[in-house]
């Protein structure tokens, strides 16, 4: 322990802490813009860069200097002055100064209401542009479907390169230039489009302004519900409803699928539907591929292929393993290929008039979307997807009470699923359903304990033996790219041997999602998401995909068998060597 | 000669270079002639001059007359030069000439006793003591010979045959040597830290910063052209008493000679034993390596230094951890300027209560300054610390050419300060300088009159800081831009008495808060003129004048109306025919001619073409 | 041909990073080399040493462009650099700097259409007791004065194209 003064109020505080977690943890607050910890997640940005958390600190001899809280540990004796007049003009001057080098289109800012730069204005009572001078010019990149970057916004906190390159490794951003034009960019100034970016959106996630924002798609969906000729069906992903309350102010962790499904009836969607559904779907055929992957001495080991910034990292970074992810398509474009021949028959709908549209916690699915091998017929599989976030601000824009809604349930034919599927929306979930239903396969029947809590946690890289009838099955998880990376290179090099492995981009899976509300630097935020999701798992009656009752309709009807020559055709897909730009 | 294994073995070589290449150190029955072949020679045409030299000795022969390249000899005003040492004692300098002045330098001076134009009697280095220039114009840095002969390398000996690691670093800290890179910390409490801080792969490693990046500043350039030796020594001396066992050179893409002369010492130490493995039959290895720098100013500062060693963009870190803790690599590194290295020999073979006798008590030693702007010397000088700003200006550096009184003295580059005129009898040292708002620095000293402009000069300097900011912190990145926007505006005429207030504001706010000294100090330049030349500030933003005639924006061309008979000539050379006719001259049908002041783009073509010289500027 | 040529410059890269005894943090080291084989860093370079290095493409562009001795566009055969450290500054370099833009044709920083000359402000050069100081590729001129600059331009107008 060490003794510090505080503001004059002598304390006692734990050694080896910042003089930021020391104020905090004494409910003193020292406004921050750069700083950000989730060491869980190995995001550290602790690079004192913006000097908006400067502390006056105060020398034995009485003198004294200023010392960003952040990044200056305590020591036994600190005396620590953090709202001196001193301390307090050099925080304003910083904001000031960022404001000098803001665009003041606030009104028009996606993150308007949600801005930490905006926050840090009002706090500190900024009234006026006092240092208004040239700006540094960017250029606004709109190039991909899933992300914008607004350099001009940016404020040079660094949280996004450190996200890119350390936790997700994947390196797309880097600081260039010097001095006042300094910026996070890519590569020669490459369009996103033209870089080895996954699409993750971790770099929105954590993102404090407008700078790194999701393209929006939700003018397009309006015009989709409101043609006449078209049929708008839904669907929605588990982490959205686990998340989605958060917007509404709801506590953490709230499930709202009720709610959820309400609202999207009302905002005009023709059918609501569940991805939950098309998860069981995706179990049955990477289930199957891996049994037989296993028996007939195919490639192993086998890697989900659920996450499509995985997919892309995989694509640029490793071309040369594009042989073992499965090859199922992710559960949002099975929904789709099945909706536009499955259900669109059983509802008389032309395929052609049917729009997909998927609610989402990523915006990497925006992209995936479009990928022109997600089509059957040249009709793509899925025509839009929207963001937690974009739901929330459609249902705001179209006035819906959301807190108020009543509970309504899913359309059926797709709109049934198991607990397995619902686990999907978390690190480890899809990989346990995918071995509740092969180890039943395998055994004969289904299996009686479905709970493999072995698999589950929030640890980076896991793994884990289960018994799956005779076979001794080793599976190995990764989330966050980085983590992902570590486990392909052991795979590449021979170091480790697995059976299946699941991968997800973002660190926690869906729930972490980089369309998901923002949460901050809050972690727990994030378990308590997936929390929900295994207690809801717990609650539904049927827990295995293959028991699905609509499942083994759409087999029976239509399908036939997993793997089957249709399923093939509509479900999997194939794989692009990209360069690692 | 094989490689040197023994202090004996080095002796041995000592004499034999003595006695062959380098016999022109201490035989006075020859004349030599030492050619200054440093950059600033060099590109006045020296290697031509040597060439001339030799050529016209070897035509003529010449006896008992030999031609020695050196490195700086410190005159830079009077470059190419030629030191003449005769054997008599005498010594004369020929200075200013070229390949055609060479030669008769040979046929006519040395062979007739004819002393031309060029040849000027030595004027001595007077106030100057030299302690890091001490082998700088007397050696053939591109000869491992001559250094040895002066007793090159016997420090190192010292050091590793007779001196434990804490003796060394004992020693040094007795010496009282601070830091010349600029904030003057002691150098043996840095070399200490490097020795206590281990880490667990035991690698540690000694940087030597030669990114000497001040405008106007060039005495670590000098010192690795004139000696290069005198640096790889103190940095294996640097390793013994660290513990470390490779040392790296950052200096400048600009330096190609430097990087030359270093390369070729760092060959040859090795091909005698003097880096390497075993060096000089004891267990101690050292290797030293050269990397470029790639332009830019920051990585002066020594964490960005780090970066840029690590191949990265040359930001600089947070601190704590110091680099004695995680440097290079994450690994204890320990880091000290050219010239601070170039002292460590001379202190461990002389003593530390040698090196006290020089300097103040505070500050013992020596200083070299790179004397620059309008002063009759230019050049390259080393006093002891605690002599007068005035002494050099006046005694040193013979005072400013052209009559003209000087205004200030610029000290400490970009992250100093202006000091006025008044305070001249400054005793310069760390904490004086630091005391009236400038700094020591690197030593650039930039020498100003009356037709410098403070707020141009202040705006110059932060012109260069925007320019070289990392852009990492806020204070630097937008801070600096605003400040250099304020002062642009107050020398266009369009600032305000607010204005001034701002800058202080601002200025001090950005001290306060920078991550890095380049940010620290950057409002130095503005904040010390603002306090000794308020005056001009005030001129620029009320009167709407520059006094010193800098700002072209506030310039207003006149024609004095009494002084114009019509002749036409300035209209006619007018560029943007500004220049109009209005009432006939009386007695004259010519007509007198005004300038338009909201077409007139101060160009100052009409001024020269005036027979009568009636066009004024105010 | 040029293709040929090309090759051979890639090769001759490629064999010094080979040689070199590490690649951790060489990047600014190779950087150094490629500008001095190719006269420039284009994208094609920046990418080729990003590959060959093993290090995001996105970190090369970084480093490239915070270092000014480092540059993206082709030079003139003839790079006229003025010296910009303060005791040229005082002595008159910014004029300097302006005539030779007017004498040129381009402002700093850029380089002639016919690729004749590219003009640039430079760092002090440190031979401060020469001021004001231009360099014209290797070549120094010393206390240079504005009337000078349309002669040390015609000279190397005079040597055209071949250097």
């Amino acid at each position: 322990m060490a003794n510090i003064t505080l503001n004059n109020v002598k304390l006692q505080v734990a050694d080896g802490i910042t003089v930021l977690e020391a104020a905090r943890a004494n409910g003193v607050n020292i406004p921050t813009l750069c700083h950000m910890d989730m060491a869980d997640i190995k995001m550290i940005n602790k690079v004192g860069t913006c000097r908006v958390c400067m502390v006056e600190v105060v020398n034995p001899n009485g003198s004294s200097w200023l010392a960003p809280a952040c990044a200056t540990d305590i020591w036994d004796g600190m005396v620590i002055n953090t709202n001196t007049p001193r301390a307090i003009k050099a925080r304003r001057t910083m904001v000031e100064l960022f404001i000098s080098n803001h665009p003041k289109d606030c009104l028009a800012c996606e993150r308007n209401r949600n801005c930490e730069l905006q926050d840090l204005a009002a706090d500190l009572n900024i009234r006026d542009d006092r240092y208004a001078g040239k700006m540094s010019k960017h250029t606004k990149d709109t190039s991909s479907r899933s992300l914008i970057r607004d350099p001009e916004k940016c404020v040079l906190c660094r949280r996004c390169e450190t996200m890119c390159n350390e936790v997700q490794t994947v390196g797309v951003y880097s600081a260039v230039n010097r001095g006042l034009e300094t910026t996070i960019g890519t590569a020669f100034d490459f369009p996103m489009l033209d870089t080895a970016c996954t699409f993750c959106g971790q770099c929105i996630s954590v993102c404090p302004t407008g700078a790194l924002t999701q393209i929006s798609n939700i003018g397009e969906v309006w015009s989709e519900i409101n043609n006449p000729d078209k049929v708008v069906i839904v669907q929605t992903a588990p982490a959205v409803r686990v998340a989605l309350g958060e917007e509404f102010n709801m506590p953490v962790g709230t499930r709202v699928t009720g709610k959820m499904v309400a609202a999207l009836r009302r905002l005009g969607f023709d059918h609501v539907y569940d991805t939950d559904f098309a998860a069981d779907l995706t179990i049955m055929e990477e289930a199957h591929e891996l049994i037989d992957r296993v028996k007939n001495g195919g490639t192993l080991p086998m890697l989900t292929s659920c996450c499509p910034a995985w997919v892309k990292f995989i694509e640029h970074q490793f071309p040369t393993l594009l042989d073992i992810p499965s090859s199922c398509k992710s559960p949002h474009e099975m929904f789709g290929a099945i909706a536009k021949t499955y259900l669109a028959e059983k509802l008389g709908v032309d395929p052609g008039k049917m729009v997909v549209v998927s609610i989402m916690p990523c915006v990497a699915k925006k992209y995936e979307a479009a990928r022109e091998e997600l089509a059957n017929d040249g009709n793509a599989n899925v025509d839009y997807v929207l963001t937690t976030r974009e739901m929330a601000s459609m249902l705001r824009e179209a006035g819906i009470n959301f807190n108020s809604l009543p509970d309504e349930d899913f359309d059926k034919v797709m709109g049934e699923s198991s607990g397995a599927s619902v686990i999907f929306g978390t690190t480890g979930g899809v990989i346990e359903a995918a071995v509740r239903t092969a180890a039943s396969w395998l055994g004969g029947e289904t299996i009686k304990n479905v709970d493999f809590k072995e698999l589950r946690g929030m640890e980076g890289i896991r793994e884990a033996t289960v018994k799956a009838g005779e076979v001794e099955l080793k599976i190995g998880i990764a989330h966050g790219l980085g983590n992902a990376r570590t486990l392909l290179e052991n795979i590449r090099d021979g170091k480790c041997q697995y059976h299946a492995i699941e991968i997800m981009a973002c660190p926690g899976g869906c729930v972490g999602g980089g369309g998901q509300p923002f949460y901050g630097n809050d972690r727990t935020i994030i378990a308590a998401r997936a929390k929900s999701l295994y207690a809801e798992d717990e609650a539904k009656q049927v827990r295995c995909s293959h028991e699905n009752a609509e499942i083994k309709a759409l087999y029976a009807e239509f399908l036939e068998k997993p793997g089957s020559h249709k399923a093939h055709e509509l479900l999997h897909t194939q794989y692009v060597k990209r360069d690692k730009l | 000669m094989a490689k040197v294994k023994s202090i004996s073995d080095l002796t041995a070589y000592k004499n034999a270079a003595l006695a062959g290449d380098s016999k022109h150190i201490v035989d006075s029955s020859i004349t030599r002639l030492y050619v200054g072949m440093a950059t600033c020679g060099v590109a006045a045409g020296a290697a031509d001059v040597m060439a001339a030299l030799q050529e016209e000795i070897d035509k003529n022969g010449v006896k008992n007359t030999i031609v020695i390249p050196t490195g700086c000899i410190g005159m830079c005003y009077a470059e190419p030069m030629v030191e003449i040492r005769h054997p008599d004692g005498k010594t004369v300098f020929a200075s200013g000439i070229n390949a055609d002045d060479a030669r008769k330098v040979v046929t006519d001076y040395l062979m007739q006793k004819q002393a031309g134009e060029f040849i000027k009697p030595n004027v001595g280095y007077g106030k100057q003591v030299r302690v890091a220039l001490r082998n700088c114009g007397n050696i053939n840095p591109e000869n491992i010979c001559d250094y040895v002969a002066v007793g090159g390398y016997e420090a190192l000996a010292k050091c590793l045959t007779s001196m434990s690691r804490e003796g060394v670093i004992e020693e040094m800290k007795k010496s009282g040597l601070r830091g010349r890179g600029g904030a003057g910390f002691p150098t043996g409490v840095k070399w200490e830290f490097g020795f206590k801080n281990n880490s667990p792969s035991g690698k540690k490693y000694i940087l030597c910063n030669a990114d000497e990046g001040d405008p106007g500043a060039f005495m670590d350039r000098a010192i690795l052209e004139g000696d290069p030796h005198s640096v790889l020594e103190a940095m294996a001396i640097a390793g013994y008493a660290v513990g470390a066992d490779e040392g790296v050179i950052y200096t400048r893409a600009e330096y190609p000679l430097a990087v030359e002369r270093l390369n070729i010492a760092i060959g040859q130490a090795v091909e005698k034993g003097l880096l390497g493995e075993g060096i000089m039959g004891t267990d101690f290895n050292f290797t030293i390596s050269i990397s470029m720098g790639a332009g830019a100013f920051v990585c002066g500062e020594e964490t960005a230094l780090i970066n840029s060693l690590q191949g990265q963009r040359g930001e600089p870190r947070l601190r704590p951890p110091f680099p004695a803790q995680k440097g290079l690599w994450y690994e204890p590194t320990v880091n000290n300027n050219v010239e601070t290295y170039a002292m460590v020999p001379a202190i461990i073979a002389k003593g530390a209560d040698w090196f006290r006798t020089i300097g103040t008590e505070r500050t013992p030693g020596t200083k070299v300054f790179a004397l620059a702007g309008k002063i009759n010397n230019v050049g390259l000088i080393e006093v002891p610390i605690g002599t007068t700003l005035k002494e050099i200006v006046y005694e040193v550096g013979g005072g400013l050419p052209g009559g003209k009184a000087l205004k200030s003295i610029q000290t400490g580059g970009p992250s100093g300060g202006c000091i006025p005129v008044e305070l001249q009898d400054t005793p310069v040292d760390f904490e004086t300088l630091n005391a009236i708002g400038s700094m020591m620095g690197s030593g650039g000293m930039v020498v100003l009159d009356e037709d410098d402009c403070m707020v141009n000069i202040a705006k110059f300097y932060l012109d260069f800081t925007v320019e070289e900011s990392c852009g990492k912190c806020t204070p630097c990145r937008i801070g600096n831009t605003r400040l250099y926007e304020i002062l642009d505006k107050i020398t266009m005429g369009h600032g305000t008495e607010q204005d001034l207030v701002e800058l202080r504001q601002l200025g001090e706010v950005i001290k306060d808060t920078s991550l890095c000294g380049l940010g620290n100090s950057a409002p130095n330049p503005v904040l010390s003129t603002l306090n000794y030349f308020m005056d001009e500030y005030k001129a620029h933003v009320i009167d709407k004048k520059c006094p010193a005639g800098a700002c072209t924006d506030l310039l207003t061309y006149k024609v004095v109306p009494a002084k114009c008979f019509g002749c036409t000539l300035c209209a006619r050379v007018c560029p943007v025919n500004c220049i109009h006719t209005v009432d006939e001259i009386v007695g004259n049908n010519k007509k007198l001619h005004v300038i338009d002041q909201n077409e007139c783009i101060k160009c100052g073509a009409c001024v020269p073409k005036c027979p009568t010289k009636a066009i004024v500027v105010e | 041909m040029a293709q040929t040529n090309e090759k051979a410059l890639y090769a001759q890269l490629d064999e010094f990073i080979d040689g070199l005894p590490t690649l951790q943090g060489a990047l600014i080291t190779v950087l150094h080399k490629a500008q001095g084989i190719f006269g420039f860093l284009p994208v094609e370079v920046q990418n080729h040493v990003a590959k060959k290095l093993d290090i995001p493409a996105s970190k090369v562009y970084g480093v490239v462009t915070f270092y000014s001795y480092f540059t993206m566009t082709k030079k003139g055969k003839y790079r006229v650099n003025i010296c910009m450290g303060t005791a040229c500054f005082v002595l008159g370099a910014g004029d300097i700097l302006n005539e030779f833009a007017k004498e040129i044709g381009v402002q700093s920083g850029g380089t002639t259409e016919d690729e004749l000359f590219s003009l640039d402000a430079l760092r002090c050069v440190g031979a401060c007791g020469l001021a004001p100081v231009v360099m014209v590729n290797e070549k120094v001129y010393g206390k240079v004065k504005k009337d000078d600059v349309k002669g040390i331009v015609d000279e190397f107008k005079a040597k055209g194209g071949v250097a």
